[in-house]
């Protein structure tokens, strides 16, 4: 060799890769989600805008908190913790208090997330986990809702949105008099069909002036932004598919033996938080299975233990619930769904 | 688009009438096939050759000739060792300089013959006798083919004659000829299909006599239509070879994948061709044969596809074997390589070399240069923790779950990984890391898995006693740490039924 100090880089084989990180995928996912709470901005005005921001930012500085506690460095960058903080807003009522929603940010990052060992590690979807504890510590709040589209959503908040932290909310009845047109109920469509028995009509379903939770009104637009990201291979389209079509075969079993008690497919379909469940939570990819048939099994699950709480249990929706149940069966379902090894020998391809 | 859709159809399998042929799972990275245009050249030779005993896979070959002693190009150098060993034989006219440890791509020292070239040395091989080959028995075919020193040139360097050997209890139906060549940048095989087809049937003929297959199947993925349409105007009346294109996708030039795709049939795991009446043969190899074989001559030289974003003169040169790498990049035109990769093979499973004075081996089929740029693209990849995205679970053609495998390597629990997750069926193909976006190097942790498994294997083998607190092996990639260079322990050139 010359004299001359050269630098041969050495590593091993492959030498190329396909170059989508983790930060495409996550990022991409954020992408597909800000039309969503665009939308929600629209339908409930500033009050929905702070509360995304609020979880948002509370998971952020949750996440910033912990990755340096733990010495990992800063693993805000993989927009995970933006994520959980963007779905979390939009399984949460419009008119939910900032400080509860920066309590669901930091325990859906500290208990559904760090708590596990960090990104891929979580057994459960971090959002849904934050979801849960507040709904557990907040019943009232998480059950109050505000109409879709009231007069003045663009100049002024929810009177409950900017409650002092620790104190409980005021009530919205005054509220709701001087600012809704008669007939508001401050039911869900879910709740309605269980305790009025009232079915909502898809066109109300999909036009989103339905009440509820900002991720729960707008099925069309979830379905795109999902189609979105199973064209691009950031999410796999069999979840989605087994989910909402595990859903409507035993919510259509049901309606044919009494149309007159149980709603027709489509209902179950749209109102809730299936859409956004099926999309863009039970898709996680660390809480769910590795292979294709382990998928479809995890994903039918989740379909058919969302419309049985429905229609059995004391809840009105049972997505998260089905999805957590879902999440701790992943474990499981992989070690019983191993990919066939090429020329296994006994059985034939 | 188009791909994309098409893949998208292909993976319902083979049910479907429109579907390709082809196996399931698998990638498809870029193809960056700019030579395959350019015709084949030569390179002149290097003022000094170097030739490694062991470039095969089997025993070293044994000097023949002495130091100081003057050879002609294509003269026997080195001897055959028994049967899973091949002769070496003079790429040059010249003197043997020295028999010593020279550095190659197996190492920094290997026992090399080192032969000084004459100015005046020509490409006329003056050594061998032309035979009848008409006249030769399938045993005397097989002689005839060690004799040539023959190893198969698609990167595995196993001697072709143990190759065309059919175990004892088997009977070969058909000879499938491996014209995939699926790896990313590499156009030798293309070249050859396309410019030396008259000699690659011959040499399929030659090839199907030995193992007595009726039979012979020449796959080529669908991105070559021209060696496709070249080889189908040269083929015999007869209807005993056929080609048929497969699709483009790797890895589909491994064995046991291009068996599935181009014949339907499925290599028991752990199993070889023969297994399922199957052998198979790199297109290099037979149209190399094809031409020794009548001449009686020995393997003094072969095509390899110097290419990369660090080569100014890219393309398929016929490469004198034993060529420094100094000189080959020299003459296709890489100035500088400093802050440079080179790689021999292709970038999917070839090897990273430290030293220019690495000589072409038989085994060799592209030498690639990256530049700085590349490097620091790759450098600047984060490793995550495993997200289980299940990426690696539908790319790895072999079945297996590299997701779990990865996790296991990172407890350490080699054992599990090779009784319960199927190690031992990994081939290194690298689809795994090819596809992982949390960068986790998981073919580079199976290589050593792998080797720590063989190593306790033999351990338990030689009655030695394993002192678990004692032994701990390196592991070289640490989760988190990124890539260290050459921090792996890995086999350096791919075991046999590896050769996409």
């Amino acid at each position: 060799m010359t004299g001359k100090s050269r630098r041969i880089e050495l590593r091993a084989a492959p030498h190329v890769k396909r170059g989508v990180n983790v930060e495409t995928i996550m990022l991409h996912v954020v992408l597909a989600l800000l039309p969503i709470a665009g939308f929600s901005v629209i339908q409930y005005g500033l009050s929905a805008l702070a509360l995304i921001m609020a979880t948002t930012v509370s998971c952020l500085l949750s996440e910033r908190l912990f990755s340096r506690l733990s010495g990992q460095g800063n693993t805000l960058a993989d927009w995970s913790a933006t994520i959980t903080g963007l779905l979390l807003a939009l399984t949460l009522p419009p008119s939910f208090p900032l400080w509860m929603a920066a309590v669901a940010g930091f325990a859906a990052i500290a208990l559904g997330k760090v708590l596990f060992g960090g990104l891929g590690y979580n057994v459960f979807n971090p959002a849904l986990v934050g979801r849960a504890f507040v709904q557990a510590a907040f019943p009232v709040a998480i059950t109050t809702w505000a109409p879709a589209f009231f007069p003045g959503r663009f100049t002024g908040f929810i009177p409950t949105t900017f409650t002092m932290p620790l104190m409980t909310p005021p009530g919205l009845a005054e509220w709701l008099h001087q600012h809704v047109v008669d007939g508001f109920t401050g039911a869900t469509p879910l709740a309605r069909w269980k305790f009025e028995n009232h079915v909502a009509s898809a066109g109300d379903l999909l036009s989103g002036v339905a009440t509820a939770s900002a991720g729960e009104t707008s099925a069309l637009l979830i379905l795109a932004c999902g189609l979105y990201l199973a064209a691009r291979k950031f999410m796999d389209w069999r979840i989605p598919v087994a989910v909402i079509g595990s859903a409507a075969l035993v919510a259509l079993a049901f309606h044919l033996v009494d149309p007159g008690r149980y709603p027709a497919p489509v209902f179950v379909l749209l109102s809730g938080g299936l859409m956004l469940g099926a999309v863009f939570m039970a898709t996680d990819m660390a809480t769910s299975p590795v292979t294709a048939t382990g998928v479809w099994i995890y994903g039918a699950v989740i379909g058919v233990v969302t419309v049985m709480i429905r229609y059995f249990g004391g809840l009105t929706e049972g997505v998260m619930y089905a999805i957590l149940i879902g999440n701790a069966l992943v474990p499981l379902i992989d070690q019983y769904t191993q990919p066939r090894v090429f020329g296994a020998r006994g059985r034939k391809a | 688009m188009t791909a994309g859709i098409l893949s998208f159809l292909s993976s319902f399998g083979s049910h479907l009438p429109f579907a390709r042929k082809t196996f399931a799972r698998g990638v498809h990275p870029a193809s960056n096939k700019s030579t395959a245009g350019t015709p084949l050249r030569r390179m002149p030779f290097a003022p000094r050759m170097i030739l490694p005993l062991a470039q095969h896979i089997g025993k070293p070959a044994v000097p023949t000739i002495l130091v100081g002693q003057e050879v002609v190009r294509g003269q026997l150098i080195a001897r055959a060792d028994g049967f899973l060993s091949v002769p070496l034989h003079a790429p040059v006219d010249g003197v043997v300089e020295a028999i010593e440890l020279m550095p190659s791509a197996r190492g920094p020292w290997t026992e090399s013959i080192v032969i000084r070239t004459y100015e005046a040395s020509t490409q006329e091989v003056r050594w061998g006798e032309p035979r009848d080959m008409a006249a030769l028995t399938p045993a005397e075919i097989i002689q005839a083919i060690q004799d040539t020193g023959m190893v198969g040139l698609g990167g595995a360097a196993f001697p072709s004659h143990a190759k065309l050997t059919v175990p004892k209890g088997r009977t070969i139906h058909t000879l499938v000829v491996n014209g995939c060549e699926c790896e990313p940048y590499l156009t030798c095989d293309h070249r050859i299909m396309v410019e030396r087809t008259d000699d690659l049937i011959q040499g399929i003929r030659y090839a199907m006599r030995a193992v007595g297959a009726e039979k012979a199947v020449i796959g080529v993925e669908d991105n070559k239509p021209d060696a496709v349409a070249a080889i189908r105007a040269r083929l015999p009346a007869d209807g005993s070879i056929t080609v048929e294109a497969v699709e483009t996708k790797y890895p589909q030039g491994a064995e046991k994948m291009l068996i599935k795709s181009a014949l339907g049939l499925e290599v028991p795991a752990g199993g070889l061709p023969s297994e399922v009446g199957v052998v198979v043969n790199n297109v290099g190899t037979l149209a190399l044969l094809g031409r020794l074989l009548p001449s009686g001559q020995g393997l003094t030289e072969r095509v390899v596809t110097v290419t990369g974003p660090g080569i100014s003169r890219p393309g398929d040169y016929w490469v004198p074997i034993g060529t420094p790498m100094r000189h080959v990049l020299e003459w296709a035109g890489a100035e500088d390589v400093t802050e440079r990769e080179i790689i021999l093979g292709g970038p999917m499973m070839g090897q990273a070399i430290a030293s220019l004075d690495v000589p072409v081996t038989k085994g060799v089929s592209g030498i690639l240069v990256f530049d700085r740029r590349d490097i620091e693209t790759e450098s600047a990849r984060k490793t995550y923790a495993c997200i289980k995205c299940g990426e690696c679970v539908q790319a790895c053609p072999m079945g297996l779950n590299p997701s779990m495998l990865g996790l296991l390597a990172a407890s350490s629990e080699y054992d599990r990984m090779g009784s319960g997750y199927h190690l031992g069926d990994c081939f290194e193909c690298g689809c795994c890391t090819y596809v992982c976006p949390s960068n986790i190097p998981l073919v580079q942790q199976f290589r050593a898995a792998k080797g720590v498994l063989r190593d306790r294997a033999e351990a338990v083998k030689s009655k030695l006693e394993l002192h678990e607190s004692g032994e701990r092996f390196d592991f070289g990639h640490k989760e988190g740490e990124g890539r260290k260079p050459g921090g792996s322990r890995h086999p350096i050139n791919p075991p046999p039924s590896a050769k996409p």
